[in-house]
């Protein structure tokens, strides 16, 4: 334990850097995910065949050991925070798209009957409709997303992306509990505080008619 | 308005659900589709707005082919009101009532005034307005879903069971409530309904289908008094077809059995004297046989007084009457829409049996109203 408080004091500014760079490296690759897989998941809807491919695509490369596609990138994109972002956000399109494929195919069927009945364009639909209904089911895959990619963001400092992860890396090859320690707390801590703050933006963004629903539901 | 012709629906793999259909709906009436359950009457309706493209035959709407518009702006001006209301929760009233007008690019202060406007026609304030669906009630919620239809003010309107899944006392105070609606916004509405009652109280005019065909089209009274075959009055349902009492069902249950008549032979002055005595202002001629020929009334006869000495020179004989084994829909038809004061029954052979006056309607409509009561308060009696 002391040698813990004497690691923070000597080291607490490297700490805060550390996490930083951990925090910005997941929620870029986060964000990237969101830009790809939401499009993504509503063009699926619109494609019946195809969609349950490409899903099983995104299955798949969820299953590769991530420290693999770590590797696997170095020779394309070198080492650093590049080839991380770039790994981590092949793991942020699964979760987000699936919800976004689950929560768009789940809208009422007789409101997207109403839309088109009353005029209005696919684009409409998607806007006005589909997407706003669905917006509760996204964000759950944003916010799994987002805690899964904190946790594999350690891996990041193998390929030199810097992050907690080379907290818990020293210590490992050094023998170095505190160090451990000193790298996981802060990820478990940053993973929970993301998610919360994932879900106050949640609540903000879905619609008010949807929440009084579930209240009477 | 509203003509279709020759429309047909294939489904791919050869389903026909629609047969050859042509029907020609004029502006302001009212139109139920009716039918049983894939007899196509939701699918003909859904091609009016392509929502499902017609296979083959022309839909125009004020002699506009619809295939040549564009169908986004086609459904931009036809109101559609679908059964599950289909208000999107996640929109305020206001949102939901404008969201054509929004389609439209109309500005907030025309959406807002337009939804005021709309509200008060179904008697709501100015306090729903910022409310979400799920406040509602199945009836607000419905009536919203109409106005929405309303909003951008379209001359017609498509319904597919709107009413279907309310309460039957909503239900029936919203079909009342549309109906008149309906009559002063003068538009034409196409309405799918699987419900005879409904259609019979909404529809200026029924159209049946079967397995994708027309079997009839008429108004209310003309389909309940002529059911085009067996299907049809099936259909209707017998009971319907004698809706004022169920266990009296031909005229000669109500009919009164002597009707003042006379015969033609004898004078303007008998006849003003039977008049006088019995109280009437009308006498049936009859011939020896007690065979209707026609009708005197007491202002020919002060006419003719000077001219004519017998009735045979002053009768009318334009008289209508009903058989005595009719329904009592038909002389009740008569005496209502015709204006008639009476209408005298006879049998098949023309003679005359009786008569059904205005008073009859009222023994019947007193009867419909007491007589169960009192049946009722016997039972009750009999019980304690």
């Amino acid at each position: 334990m002391e040698t813990l408080l004497d690691f923070l004091q000597t080291n607490w500014l490297e700490l805060l850097y550390k996490a930083w760079e951990h925090l910005y490296i997941s929620m870029i690759a986060v964000f990237l995910g969101i830009l790809v897989a939401v499009p993504l998941g509503i063009l699926l809807t619109r494609m019946k065949k195809s969609a349950s491919i490409i899903i099983g695509i995104a299955n798949i490369m969820q299953t590769l050991p991530s420290l693999a596609v770590l590797a696997f990138f170095i020779p394309f994109l070198g080492v650093g925070k590049t080839p991380a972002i770039i790994a981590l956000f092949f793991y942020s399109v699964l979760p987000i798209l699936r919800n976004t494929y689950t929560g768009i195919k789940g809208v009422n069927k007789n409101l997207l009957e109403s839309g088109r009945g009353i005029g209005m364009t696919s684009w409409e639909r998607i806007r006005l409709v589909e997407f706003p209904l669905a917006l509760s089911v996204i964000m759950a895959g944003i916010r799994t997303a987002s805690v899964y990619l904190i946790g594999w963001a350690t891996l990041a400092s193998f390929i030199g992306g810097g992050g907690l992860g080379d907290y818990i890396f020293i210590g490992l090859n050094l023998y170095q509990t505190e160090y451990i320690i000193a790298g996981a707390v802060p990820v478990i801590i940053m993973a929970i505080l993301v998610d919360y703050v994932f879900s106050i933006i949640e609540r903000k963004v879905v619609p008010t008619g949807l929440k009084g629903m579930k209240e009477v539901a | 308005m509203l003509k279709i012709e020759n429309v047909s629906k294939v489904y791919k793999g050869g389903k026909k659900a629609v047969k050859n259909i042509t029907l020609d709906i004029k502006k302001g009436e009212f139109i139920c589709f009716i039918g049983p359950s894939g007899c196509g009457k939701t699918t003909t309706m859904k091609m009016i707005n392509r929502l499902i493209e017609p296979s083959e035959g022309k839909i125009l709407i004020n002699g506009e082919n619809i295939m040549e518009k564009d169908p986004v702006e086609l459904r931009r001006q036809i109101g559609y009101v679908i059964q599950q209301i289909g208000l999107f929760p996640h929109m305020t009233i206001l949102e939901n009532i404008t969201l054509v007008p929004k389609l439209l690019k109309w500005s907030d202060q025309e959406k807002k005034e337009r939804a005021l406007e709309l509200l008060q026609l179904v008697d709501m304030g100015p306090e729903y307005l910022e409310r979400y669906p799920y406040e509602l009630s199945g009836g607000q919620q419905q009536r919203i879903g109409v106005l929405r239809a309303l909003a951008s003010n379209p001359p017609l309107i498509l319904m597919d069971e709107p009413f279907g899944a309310l309460d039957p006392i909503t239900r029936d105070a919203l079909q009342e409530e549309f109906k008149n609606l309906q009559r002063t916004l003068n538009k034409t509405i196409v309405f799918v309904t699987h419900d005879m009652d409904e259609a019979i109280k909404l529809a200026d005019r029924i159209v049946i289908l079967k397995a994708g065909e027309i079997v009839q089209v008429g108004t209310p009274d003309e389909i309940l008094r002529n059911p085009a075959n067996e299907f049809v009055e099936e259909f209707i349902g017998k009971e319907r077809l004698l809706q004022t009492r169920p266990n009296v069902q031909l005229v000669e249950q109500i009919m009164s059995r002597n009707p003042i008549s006379i015969t033609e032979e004898k004078s303007l002055t008998n006849a003003i004297t039977i008049m006088r005595e019995k109280r009437v202002d009308s006498l049936l001629v009859v011939d020896e046989e007690n065979v209707l020929k026609g009708f005197v009334d007491v202002e020919t006869i002060s006419e003719y007084r000077k001219k004519a000495t017998f009735i045979s020179e002053v009768i009318k004989t334009e008289v209508y009457s009903v058989n005595q084994d009719s329904l009592i829909r038909d002389s009740v038809q008569k005496i209502l829409k015709r204006g008639f004061k009476y209408v005298p029954v006879v049998d098949q052979n023309k003679h005359l049996v009786g008569i059904v006056t205005r008073a009859t309607l009222v023994d019947i409509v007193y009867d419909s109203i007491w007589g169960e009561e009192d049946n009722l308060v016997a039972e009750m009696a009999e019980m304690f």
